[in-house]
């Protein structure tokens, strides 16, 4: 075991050994061990968090025809330092008639959410920080404490856009957790498990889940999209209705984490479409030669999808609140249950045979094009209605 | 005293504690807030008896979905909650009293039973619990028609939710 | 390891909270919230009774995802009353609530 091969590990077997020479006994050792290792991974995600901030600026720039941050140093790379300087020293403002506690924890929770998500993450085959046997639903689970801390900072902020904002955040984010949970289902369905590693494990190099389902890939991201609370799902902080949204009240480095936390998530799933479509650290054998080669193949593969994350956002103009809940509610939760009902009877009927991955693929195939038809009609009958409504007003006149 | 007895310790403690603030705070979207920890503490005690599943449903069901759904009543109802007014009923010595007599009652019917003195778990199979839940949800001969049952009931609830707090009937 | 009698004795007390919180409190929401807090210690005392008498079988898992199901279901018909209530009698103070009694 070297730490070509096994970096976690061999980390671990290492600082623990240094613990026990200070004259610590085994079980203190490891204890301390685990704490520096979670230590060390929160670290890594907050120090990427504000690279992130880097990245966004300067992919938003580029979208919208500009140059993005460039002074400090190459490339303005070290704008964000710039950035968390100045949120440093704001003022720290707590609004007259607040919820002092709540209000403090809110950003905090906030943060939390992502971090734990972090836990579950698998970099490559031996390094991740868990391999839970329930890990979609612990995924699950930290977003509602993401929900909880919105609908704090919300509520505590004594504020009535703060709390429309709370508002219009819970009804989409639990609206959408369920088409979301349908997608996830649909992969442990053909991974046969809920462990993060597992399903990487599951996916072959050429045929990663994507292939098996695209339109759960799809629902997936729409999903993970009004979870996060990006456009065009960011009705939460609409600034043209209700100013910021749920954290108005905000300065300083509390508004900061809100802001991180937003960005880390983005990524977090972005590392969750990698791991559960697109297999993960794995890259045509390339994740055999080392632990740490397919960690970079799993970041950079995460960064893509924060990028296709990020696409949307700055393409896709905000949606409007009845049309949210409408979509969701009225085309796509009942579309990722019959993609469930789907996948699931052609997984059965085709179990062991070599046809399983194209049957799966052309049922989807199939379904995206039903869907397409029926969407289509609908369309052509509002459109006839709404014709033949100003035909008549015109008429009229 | 050994690291899951701690464990256990802390965590009673916050599930007890903040269940005591639950029924005691005077501010009602307060008692929504540390029903929340409770409920945490309660997923930890799942935890630490190596029910990883149960504790995650108790976190996606209750503090996802329950508790989010108390502090929006809350929220609807807030009218003549003000702080000053009392929150508890003229009766409250009774009712503390009554449970206290409940708490000693369940405890001397506990120490009457004789597995109380067990010290150790037994050891967990070595099959996946999760698998054999799902199989044994979906057995006819097994759990099939209580899993069926259930998911009526919350099918008939949603409808009846609806039914009851909709505005223009 | 850890005693059984420690988790039945928290559960048991997490019930009397619960029960408490039921008998004493006026508001309307909060009774539910003592509801909850002994569905709670229930459960509790469910997966315990599952950890530490019958590993091998599922029954004391199954009984608790029964017992989620249930809390859900009562929550949602219960808050969905407490708030036609309050639309009707702009109160979810309990003693008010007064109508039926003669």
């Amino acid at each position: 075991m070297t730490f070509w091969t096994d970096p976690f590990n061999f980390l671990f077997a290492w600082l623990s050994g240094v613990f026990q020479g200070w004259g610590m006994n085994e079980v203190l050792a490891t204890v301390l061990v685990w704490f520096v290792g979670i230590l060390l991974l929160v670290t890594f995600a907050m120090v990427l968090d504000i690279f992130l901030v880097w990245v966004e600026r300067k992919v938003v720039a580029r979208f919208q025809d500009r140059l993005g941050p460039n002074r400090i140093g190459p490339f303005g790379i070290f704008q964000p330092f710039a950035d968390i300087v100045k949120l440093l020293i704001k003022e720290d403002i707590t609004p007259i008639g607040a919820d002092v506690i709540l209000f403090n924890l809110a950003p905090i929770f906030s943060m939390m959410s992502v971090l734990l998500l972090w836990a579950i993450l698998p970099f490559a085959p031996k390094m991740y920080g868990v391999d839970l046997n329930v890990a979609m639903l612990y995924l699950v689970a930290a977003g509602s404490i993401g929900t909880l801390s919105v609908i704090m900072a919300g509520w505590s902020s004594n504020n009535k856009y703060a709390l429309m904002g709370s508002f219009r955040t819970v009804a989409q984010m639990i609206s959408y957790e369920v088409p979301m949970v349908a997608a996830i289902l649909v992969v442990t369905l053909m991974a046969g498990t809920m462990g993060t590693v597992g399903i990487v494990e599951a996916q072959q190099p050429f045929v990663p889940f994507w292939v098996y389902s695209p339109l759960a890939l799809l629902i997936f991201l729409i999903s993970a999209i009004a979870e996060l609370g990006r456009s065009p799902f960011d009705l939460n902080e609409a600034e043209s209705e209700i100013v910021a949204g749920f954290h108005i009240e905000y300065t300083g480095m509390k508004f900061g984490l809100f802001y991180a936390g937003e960005l880390l998530h983005s990524f977090t799933f972005g590392g969750f479409i990698a791991l559960l479509f697109f297999g993960g650290y794995r890259f045509f054998g390339l994740e055999n030669l080392s632990p740490i080669v397919g960690a970079i193949i799993f970041l950079a593969k995460a960064m893509f999808f924060y990028w296709v994350i990020m696409w949307v956002k700055y393409t896709v103009p905000r949606i409007r609140i009845d049309h949210m809940l409408a979509f969701n509610w009225k085309f796509l939760t009942p579309l990722a249950f019959i993609l469930l009902m789907v996948t699931a009877l052609v997984n059965r009927l085709l179990l062991g045979s070599a046809w399983l991955v194209p049957g799966l693929f052309v049922s989807n195939l199939i379904l995206i094009w039903l869907t397409i038809e029926y969407l289509k009609s609908q369309a052509r009958k509002t459109r006839a209605q709404e014709e033949a409504s100003v035909q008549s007003v015109a008429a009229e006149a | 005293m050994n690291a899951s007895q701690v464990l256990f310790l802390v965590f009673a403690a916050l599930t007890l504690g903040s269940a005591l603030m639950v029924v005691t705070t005077k501010k009602m979207i307060h008692a929504a807030f540390w029903l929340i920890a409770t409920l945490f503490g309660v997923a930890a005690l799942y935890a630490l008896l190596n029910a990883g599943f149960i504790a995650m449903v108790q976190l996606v069901v209750y503090v996802g979905a329950i508790a989010i759904l108390f502090i929006f009543a809350v929220m609807l109802t807030r009218k003549d909650l003000r702080d000053s007014a009392k929150s508890l009923n003229a009766n409250w010595g009774w009712a503390a009293l009554f449970s206290a007599l409940m708490f000693g009652g369940f405890a001397i019917l506990l120490r009457q039973w004789d597995g109380f003195g067990m010290k150790e778990a037994g050891a967990l199979p070595a099959t996946d619990m999760i698998t054999k839940l799902g199989t044994a949800l979906v057995t006819p001969t097994q759990y099939l028609l209580p899993f069926e049952v259930a998911s009526v009931l919350l099918l008939a609830a949603l409808i009846g939710a609806v039914y009851v707090a909709a505005t223009n009937k | 390891m850890i005693p059984i009698s420690w988790y039945l004795i928290v559960a048991a007390a997490l019930f009397s909270i619960g029960l408490f919180g039921v008998l004493a409190r006026k508001n309307a929401v909060a009774i539910l919230l003592g509801i909850e807090l002994m569905l709670n210690a229930v459960n509790i005392n469910l997966v315990t009774f599952w950890r530490y008498n019958a590993p091998a079988t599922v029954t004391g898992q199954v009984f608790a995802i029964i017992v989620f199901a249930v809390a859900a279901a009562e929550v949602a018909v219960g808050l969905a009353l407490v708030i036609s209530i309050y639309r009707n009698r702009k109160t979810v103070i309990a003693d008010d609530l007064d109508m039926m009694k003669w």
